[in-house]
């Protein structure tokens, strides 16, 4: 309790006494009541419509909804406030101190951005509107795709792929192409990745029709050289490799990695996911990759949207820009087209152009920063990441494999010694952390490094606030040492408390909807007040 | 400069920091990437408008030479609808906790995983099934995965696609699936558009997984979907129903005829067109193992938490993606397109079934509507193809003497994008373009395209 007597106001507490909105919000389904309605829909001209006749009348009688639509009945307010409290439940970047969501690079994603995407000019064009109606849309493509030249070195890049992952995959698409056009798409089957780049480098590769080598870290962290020797052969498509990897450190033998794979013919794609740290100062060019990829909604500081939309930008050389999706975006000096006459093409990785409004975002972003404003970017996120690094290792139980080595611009850690002693993991860790306001991820699976926790803190945080994580996790760490019971039975401050997943493996139990809850469930049992 | 984005690049602070870490200068930070693959040069990138203010007008001065389609009116469609977008969907994807949130722990996200949850329940009644997915990049996508999860059900490599798909969609299959999956075509009845069911029949065989149709289909036709998933499952093959989710207050849902696995685009629920960048892919099941098993999405699910009366969210079967299993896993998972399937989750809240039953409705009598009044057109026949129209039909101008380049270049300098020129797509349909009818055209619009189109055609 405060003493409120003196009349005087204490200092707030080092650690923050957060407590996540908790709304209990039933399912929406839950919140019909018949007869109300959220919106009114335009009715057509009353003579027009009866002429025409009702839905009967226009829908041939095998193909009539035959069955109650059993969507819920709800009045506008309280759809919004149902949302705007689930919306109070989500701990967004703007938030948090979100430097505990590695690999993701949440940075600031600025509001001007935003509200330039919304625009009608943008949020209202159609995508088969004549070319001379959206010039501008056109232009903002173009000139993006000129600055994602200079920042990779390469020299076409399509717009188009939805995701880093879509990207990934078009990439693929595009060896496999460039392969075949030399008469090895058929001995050519086999893609190279490591361990420590993003799990969507394999799958991609799988998907496209490729067996997936992996290489494991060799003592610095990275493959050796001589684990990828072992691993060419002629049936070698490609490589598939982030830089620095998912653990912070940079592979400075990429280049011969590259020259190896090159001299066995195949090509070399850089997954640029974790680009932020070297913008302006190490190129995919100088390293000798023929493709790239870049997460707009990372680097380029477009908002994740709960998981997109997004933009890959997917980038490769001249010698393979003929492979490239259609259409692409030109200009001839004097007006901007798309060029679908492109007979090598892959074909459409996506129903139309890819996602301009977050390309113009990403557009906004760099016309803020300049060249000089991203090479700040990088050396900021890289000096953030090293402090929070030193932060980080202060704390007992708290250590990085490879330790030797440098870190760029994020880091994967570990709590092995803090679990073996304490029997808490770094899931628990995670979940706790939670209770403080703040994002927290382990690792991609497998994990490699124990008890992991990876953390990224991006040139957006503030000194004091790379400060406020730090101490969350110390205190999380000392309390996993004092009462390891009060972690693991975390959280005490989110909207719930821990979650029984046991039924979400269970084919009989799970439910993915809310009308197959209510089959294999039946209706929630009438919630009894405590004193009833 | 200190940049408002960079608070640490404040000198004072980087001081600090670097002094910190016991270093003299960043650059020491980068020891470990050798000079050979430092980039020495100097990016060669326009220089910035560093302040907010300059910056809007520079991107706002780009952006005055589009037209958009509040500036003129339109009656595109092929796979990106002008529907209304209520005001409640953008106030709740703009908020910025789901804006700027991505992808933590439901004890960090319940709210996300809440809404998505909700936007899987509320799709699952609209098309009748049990088992709908965290929406994928778009119906493209959708489609492609749905094939590929066919093929993997019924272990078979072939699935039968309608030769009147969009093009674009067929290339994007296309190239998604070749590595595992064949596509073979289904003869269309020359007349309707629409699958020859006849030839359909012939076709499936030993090696077929499933049949693909879309309803309505690609040139705008309802696509007897109950009859083709009769027909598959007579000959022991699935069924998968590719269907526009905004005409199923009205339309049979794929679960009622008993499709195995339905799939679409969300766009029309809610989402701005976005130049085409407001697509999202819906792919629904039924609640039965070996189908779920078989998804590459994440699928959220609804647990119980250690208080009474509590829900709690998470995945399910989470060891089948590629989060847990990098390529033995189903495809691929990974940032799609939540906060559409957010917002189509508040679009359906809000409309009720009365509102999608009213809006299938209207659409229809629109479409029906515009149909006599264009196609009584001297020399256009509209439509042009003998299907029952839902939203979309074809309109074809060679009694007019004229190319659907130079309609649709007089509509425009009439105020007016006239639709899709299908030209170059089916040269066989001749000088025939899609048009699109939706719940935001008036009879007013309607008749003010008849009018223009008229004067146009008869023009000498």
């Amino acid at each position: 309790m405060s003493d409120t007597s003196s009349g005087m106001i204490q200092a707030k507490p080092a650690l923050r006494r957060f407590h996540q909105a908790k709304w209990d919000e039933p399912v929406i389904c839950e919140l019909s009541n018949p007869g109300e309605r959220g919106i009114l829909v335009p009715r057509f001209d009353p003579g027009a419509a009866a002429a025409a006749g009702g839905a009967r009348a226009l829908i041939p009688e095998s193909m009539r909804r035959i069955s109650r639509l059993r969507l819920p009945e709800i009045s506008q307010a309280r759809v919004l406030r149902h949302y705007a409290r689930l919306s109070q439940e989500n701990l967004g970047a703007d938030f948090n101190i979100d430097v505990g969501q590695g690999t993701c690079t949440m940075k600031y994603n600025p509001k001007v951005n935003d509200q330039l995407a919304r625009l009608p000019q943008v949020s209202e064009l159609h995508p088969l509107q004549d070319e001379e109606t959206v010039q501008g849309m056109l232009e903002i493509l173009y000139r993006f795709e000129q600055m994602l030249k200079e920042i990779s070195g390469l020299d076409r890049f399509t717009l188009q792929p939805c995701s880093g992952s879509s990207a990934i995959f078009t990439n693929a698409c595009i060896m496999r192409a460039w392969h075949r056009s030399r008469g090895e798409g058929g001995r050519r089957d086999e893609i190279i990745t490591s361990i420590f780049s993003h799990p969507s480098d394999a799958a991609c590769a799988k998907v496209a029709g490729y067996k997936v080598i992996t290489l494991y870290p060799g003592p610095d962290g990275y493959p050796t050289v001589e684990a990828l020797k072992a691993a060419i052969s002629e049936r070698t498509a490609g490589l598939i490799i982030t830089n620095p990897e998912d653990t912070g450190i940079y592979n400075p033998h990429i280049d011969e990695f590259t020259s190896l794979i090159h001299a066995a013919g195949g090509l070399c794609c850089y997954d640029q996911a974790n680009a932020n740290g070297i913008l302006g100062i190490a190129r995919a060019r100088e390293a000798g990759f023929d493709l790239c990829q870049f997460n707009l909604h990372k680097t380029f500081s477009t908002p994740h949207g709960c998981g997109g939309p997004a933009v890959g930008a997917a980038g490769v050389t001249s010698e393979l820009a003929p492979f490239l999706p259609v259409p692409t975006v030109e200009y001839d000096g004097s007006r901007y087209y798309l060029d679908w006459n492109r007979p090598n093409s892959i074909g459409k990785v996506a129903p139309f152009y890819g996602v301009a409004s977050v390309v113009v975002r990403a557009y906004a972003w760099i016309m803020n920063l300049g060249a000089e404003g991203l090479k700040r970017v990088a050396e900021t996120a890289v000096l953030n990441n090293n402090y929070l690094m030193k932060k980080v290792l202060e704390i007992p139980g708290a250590s990085v494999p490879w330790p030797h080595r440098r870190r760029i611009e994020q880091v994967r850690y570990s709590w092995e010694s803090l679990a073996k002693e304490t029997g808490v993991h770094s899931e628990e860790i995670g979940i706790r952390a939670a209770d403080y306001g703040v994002h927290y991820w382990t690792s991609h699976h497998p994990y490699v490094v124990p008890e992991p926790f990876t953390l990224e803190p991006t040139e957006s945080y503030s000194l004091a606030e790379l400060d406020e994580y730090a101490g969350i996790l110390k205190h999380v760490a000392e309390e996993a040492v004092s009462d390891p019971e009060h972690v693991k039975n975390a959280p005490y401050a989110s909207t719930v408390h821990k979650i029984d997943h046991a039924p979400l493996d269970d084919p009989r139990r799970w439910a993915i909807t809310w009308r197959a809850f209510l089959r294999k469930h039946g209706a929630p049992a009438a919630h009894c007040p405590s004193n009833a | 400069m200190t940049h408002p984005y960079i608070p640490n690049s404040a000198p004072d602070t980087r001081a600090r920091m670097l002094a910190a870490l016991g270093l003299k200068d960043i650059d020491e930070l980068y020891a470990e990437i050798p000079e050979r693959l430092r980039f020495h040069g100097s990016m060669n990138l326009p220089e910035p408008y560093a302040d907010e203010c300059s910056l809007r007008r520079h991107v706002e001065g780009i952006l005055q030479r589009n037209s958009s389609c509040g500036d003129f009116l339109s009656f595109l469609g092929a796979g990106c609808y002008r529907h209304h977008v209520p005001s409640i969907c953008d106030e709740v994807n703009q908020r910025g906790e789901f804006l700027t949130a991505y992808a933590g722990e439901p004890y960090d996200d319940h709210g996300r995983f809440q809404a998505l949850f909700e936007y899987q329940s509320l799709m699952g009644e609209l098309l009748d099934m049990d088992v709908v997915n965290v929406p994928t990049f778009h119906g493209f996508q959708a489609a492609a995965t749905a094939a590929r999860m066919a093929a993997r059900i019924v272990q078979r490599r072939e699935v039968l696609v309608p030769r009147r798909m969009a093009p674009s969609k067929r290339s994007f299959v296309q190239n998604y699936c070749e590595s595992d999956v064949v596509l073979r075509e289904i003869p269309d009845d020359v007349s309707s558009g629409l699958i020859d069911q006849k030839a359909l029949a012939g076709l499936i065989s030993t090696e077929t997984a499933a049949v693909y149709f879309e309803t309505p289909a690609y040139l705008g036709g309802i696509e007897d979907g109950a009859a083709i998933t009769r027909l598959a499952h007579e000959k022991g093959v699935l069924a998968i129903a590719c269907v526009d989710p905004i005409s199923l207050g009205v339309l049979a849902p794929p679960g009622e005829y008993g499709a195995d696995i339905a799939c679409g685009e969300i766009q029309p629920l809610g989402i701005h067109m976005q130049y085409g960048g407001g697509h999202g892919g819906f792919i629904a099941t039924r609640d039965e193992e070996r189908f779920v098993m078989e998804f590459p999405s994440r699928l959220f699910g609804i647990a119980p938490t250690r208080v009474t009366g509590e829900y709690g969210f998470g995945d399910v079967a989470y060891e089948r993606t590629s989060f847990a299993r990098r390529e033995g896993g189903k495809e691929f998972v990974g940032t799609a397109a939540a906060l559409w399937g957010i917002t189509a989750g508040v679009y359906l809240a809000l409309m009720g079934p009365q509102g999608m039953r009213e809006v299938g409705e209207g659409i229809l009598q629109r479409s029906r509507y515009a149909a006599s009044r264009l196609g009584n057109i001297p020399g256009v026949r509209a439509p042009f193809l003998r299907a029952a129209p839902f939203k979309e039909f074809v309109v074809n101008f060679d009694g007019t003497g004229r190319s659907v380049f130079d309609v649709n270049r007089a509509l425009r300098a009439r105020g007016i994008f006239g639709g899709k020129d299908l030209s170059s797509e089916f040269p066989e349909l001749g000088a025939s373009a899609l048009y699109c009818f939706t719940e935001v055209h008036t009879r007013a619009d309607i008749d003010r395209l008849a009018a223009a189109l008229k004067e146009i055609v008869t023009r000498r």
